[in-house]
């Protein structure tokens, strides 16, 4: 007699079990105020062609509170993506080699980190020295 | 060999097909020593209190993969977590996340299985040497492109982990892409192109959005998320050169 | 027995494209424009109107405004069309995919005809 019956779990509210996946969802939820930003940008070009009057509107409602809000968390939202992007990096990348030793996962991620904040500031520098 | 009076209460997810229409926790305190083992502690169960738990375990020194299991909702082996990391809390026991539970800790591994036999995971050679040819030569170099791919004990632990395998059992899934990549790195097989057709396809790589928690959790180190996303490189370079290099396609 | 080959590769590339630009370069134009101007940390003539305009007028600034843009849009809406899967949105698949990329293409195309334009 056959008494076998396998038991298939629910899936319903996986990411929410463990904080790994909290992070995971977090990290992929960026996307949605990094892709806010840019329709923002796309906003400032609109204005941008439309002439110095609609330009100067766009920059006015820029200084707006929430919008002010809306960019603070975008900041945020941009810097988790780099964090998460540069812990990443090495897994997408062939081993490198540098002689016959491999360059370690940290390594490019410390290489990636230091690219960033040279462009970083010299992105600060010129809008700065203006 | 036990302290007297230190127990530590382990409740696992019972499910037995015959009687139980779902699955329903059960609690049992074990007594502890620091030595002990999550699977010790199964084990003492199963000879001291309620002999009808079942979970599999064999070599007891995390080589063999047999005793994968979800531990506080964290896929580990059973031998190689041991009760002092969790004293004085308790213990939830469950089987493997993402396969579906055959009895007790017990769960079925069919599909894991014949994804693992659908890489062709076995060395085909690149150019075939008779005996009297002599071994195939390989240099350290060569070895050290493969060597921790070639580690995995088959335990599924990352399958456990991988939520994308869980929403879509189609997907290869991370363990037998770390296997497939191990043997298109090893110099001495010559088979890649033929393993590609899977890594191209939207159930090969392309399923995976890189959680990463599979190399977390990964008890030898394989790193199958690395696997998994170099070939993802391997197969977009496949996907925009073929037609350059119409046999065999463009990787390596 | 042959799977089908995806065409996951051109979304992937454009996906890692975009997120080398947020990654790289987002965060301080987010700040230049979003917080630093407005709130007055920098001067309003960083990002007046001759010079914003002067700078999208060169081909460089052009490719620059573009580049950000579109990339990051493309970078968005891949990560927004795989997380419907991962909150258990299964259905209309291949609706949701024309909008996601659908709005991605319209945020590379408008750019391009206003800044072709300027």
């Amino acid at each position: 007699m056959n008494t076998r019956k396998q038991y298939v779990r629910p899936m319903d509210g996986w990411w929410l079990k463990n904080p790994f996946y909290v992070r995971y969802m977090i990290r992929e939820s960026t996307s949605v105020f990094v892709g806010i930003y840019a329709f923002v940008l796309l906003a400032g070009l609109l204005s941008l062609a439309s002439g110095e009057a609609a330009y100067n509107d766009w920059m006015a409602a820029m200084t707006n509170p929430l919008v002010i809000l809306f960019h603070v968390v975008a900041l945020a939202a941009a810097i988790y993506h780099a964090i998460t992007w540069f812990a990443v990096a090495p897994k997408v990348m062939p081993p490198l080699l540098t002689g016959k030793k491999r360059v370690s996962d940290k390594t490019i991620t410390i290489f990636h980190y230091v690219i960033a904040i040279v462009l970083y500031l010299v992105m600060l520098g010129i809008a700065w020295k203006v | 060999m036990t302290d007297t009076d230190k127990t530590i209460e382990i409740e696992v997810l019972r499910y037995r097909p015959e009687q139980d229409k779902e699955p329903v926790w059960q609690s049992y305190d074990v007594p502890f020593s620091n030595d002990m083992s999550v699977l010790q502690g199964l084990q003492y169960i199963k000879d001291y209190i309620d002999g009808t738990v079942s979970f599999r375990w064999s070599c007891r020194m995390a080589i063999c993969g047999s005793c994968g299991m979800m531990i506080n909702r964290e896929p580990k082996l059973s031998c190689k977590t041991f009760l002092r990391e969790y004293y004085p809390g308790k213990l939830r026991v469950e089987a493997l996340a993402h396969f579906p539970i055959e009895r007790d800790l017990v769960v079925e591994v069919r599909d894991f299985i014949s994804k693992l036999e659908g890489i062709k995971p076995y060395i085909i050679p690149r150019e075939p040497r008779t005996l009297e040819q002599g071994e195939y030569l390989q240099t350290p170099t060569q070895r050290d492109r493969y060597e921790q791919f070639s580690s995995c004990i088959n335990c599924m632990l990352c399958y456990a982990a991988c939520p994308q395998y869980g929403l879509n059992s189609e997907f290869t899934g991370p363990g037998v892409l770390a296997l497939l990549h191990r043997y298109n790195e090893d110099s001495r097989d010559g088979a890649r192109a033929d393993r590609m057709q899977i890594v191209n396809a939207e159930e090969g790589v392309w399923g995976c959005t890189l959680v990463g928690y599979c190399s977390e959790v990964c008890p030898k180190q394989v790193d199958p998320a690395a696997a998994v996303n170099q070939n993802k490189i391997n197969s977009t370079m496949d996907y925009f050169l073929r037609f350059l290099f119409p046999k065999g396609g463009a990787s390596k | 027995m042959m799977a089908k080959r995806s065409n996951e590769p051109i979304f992937w590339s454009l996906f890692g494209a975009g997120g080398v630009i947020v990654a790289f370069i987002l965060p301080v134009i987010i700040f230049i424009t979003g917080l630093a101007v407005p709130l007055g940390m920098l001067p309003p003539e960083v990002m007046a109107y001759d010079r914003i305009h002067a700078f999208a007028a060169n081909w460089i600034g052009k490719l620059f405004i573009l580049v950000v843009i579109s990339l990051t849009l493309w970078h968005a809406m891949h990560r927004i069309f795989l997380s419907l899967h991962d909150l258990g949105i299964n259905w209309g698949r291949t609706f949701f995919r024309w909008l996601c990329y659908g709005i991605a293409l319209l945020g590379t195309l408008t750019p391009l005809f206003l800044l072709i334009r300027i």
